[in-house]
């Protein structure tokens, strides 16, 4: 006798949409693209905050951290679905495409947020967790069901959300948190305005349609470009902040000059060549190197610190 | 009546319904895992510290 019966009894099985999607499919409600940055910047917290901890713990830290930020992806998804359908960037995402039913997404992520906030927790500290669990709280509640929806600045309080991780790395390894965290928070925090200010110049139509308040589509391409200059105008000398407080080295600083001045023409040149093709390739530049300009950052910091540990214990 | 008999799952569905299931076999697995590292790890060092 089969333990399970392959017909599944559901009380009204016409409106059962669920059942068809794959372990890929699940896995992208986790927005790895995104993951992948979360685990590296909190990585990087983890490796630049004072004392250590255990390589099991560490990777548990790190495992948790992207879980529960997979897991607010994945609740992003599941509130979102209306209007990703609309938008030819996120059409094809699970939910809206249809292989995943809204409350599948919804229990996905709830369980995972759960879990990963525990998990952090009880096998490294509470303060990692209780900052884990207020940034899916941050990104899921207040920037996904407050603002996105409301506001032009959505994606400059929500961006809070996604410049957490260095600092629950850093609060993993000293249970606190101190001001080079907040350092590492505040990179992140004012890049993020110009670099999906620089996307959404490009796909301000797209955004329109689905009635999301973005700068472009309120107040317009020009505002927008003004804006983009005066946060890179902030962040390019922020970035340079970890090396002129000291707990960076000489190479950061002068990468984080060079690749700010670099940010800086470029958000320029989005704010100066304002028709045509050629200002639809001036945004794409520049939210490029955007990307690259973070990870450059985060790169750096981590290598030099590595090599400092290295170096001690040789 | 179909709502009474229910749905007839294609081969397809129920090949991901599998590869669902060993999905979420391997993830307890792997918690079970990790929190046995973890027990070991943090018990260990406390123990190895503790006084005499």
């Amino acid at each position: 006798m089969a333990l399970v019966d392959d017909r599944m009894s559901v009380s009204r099985a016409a409106e059962w949409t669920g059942g068809s999607a794959s372990v890929g499919d699940y896995f992208e409600l986790l927005k790895p693209r995104v993951m992948s940055l979360v685990i590296f910047t909190a990585l990087t917290g983890m490796v630049m905050a004072p004392g250590g901890i255990h390589p099991v713990l560490g990777f548990v830290a790190l495992l948790a951290i992207a879980v529960g930020a997979g897991a607010s992806g994945a609740l992003n998804m599941w509130y979102d679905a209306d209007i990703d359908r609309i938008m030819s960037r996120t059409a094809k995402r699970p939910v809206p495409a249809g292989r995943i039913a809204a409350g599948e997404a919804l229990q996905f992520g709830s369980v995972l947020s759960v879990l990963s906030v525990f998990v952090l927790g009880v096998a490294v500290n509470w303060v990692a967790a209780a900052l884990l669990a207020f940034t899916i709280f941050f990104y899921v509640v207040v920037y996904t069901m407050g603002l996105k929806r409301r506001t032009p600045q959505n994606i400059v309080i929500g961006g809070a959300a996604g410049a957490f991780p260095p600092m629950i790395g850093w609060a993993a390894v000293t249970g606190t948190v101190s001001i080079e965290s907040i350092v590492l928070f505040a990179i992140i925090f004012f890049w993020t305005p110009p670099h999906f200010w620089a996307l959404a110049l490009v796909k301000s139509d797209d955004y329109a349609r689905a009635g999301v308040p973005m700068l472009p589509v309120v107040a317009g391409p020009e505002t927008t470009r003004r804006q983009i200059v005066l946060y890179s105008l902030l962040l390019a000398p922020l970035a340079t902040a970890p090396w002129l407080m000291g707990f960076a080295g000489l190479a950061y600083g002068v990468i984080s000059i060079a690749l700010g001045a670099v940010f800086l023409a470029l958000a320029v040149k989005v704010w100066r060549v304002t028709e045509g093709p050629e200002a639809r390739r001036a945004a794409m530049r520049l939210f490029v190197f955007s990307i690259g300009y973070l990870f450059t950052l985060f790169a750096v910091l981590l290598v030099e610190h590595l090599v400092v540990a290295a170096g001690l214990g040789a | 009546m179909a709502d009474e008999d229910g749905i007839e799952l294609t081969p397809e569905q129920k090949r991901r319904r599998r590869a669902r299931n060993i999905a979420i076999a391997a993830m307890l697995v792997a918690l079970v895992g990790i929190f046995y590292l973890v027990t070991l790890v943090r018990l260990g060092g406390n123990i190895a510290s503790r006084t005499m």
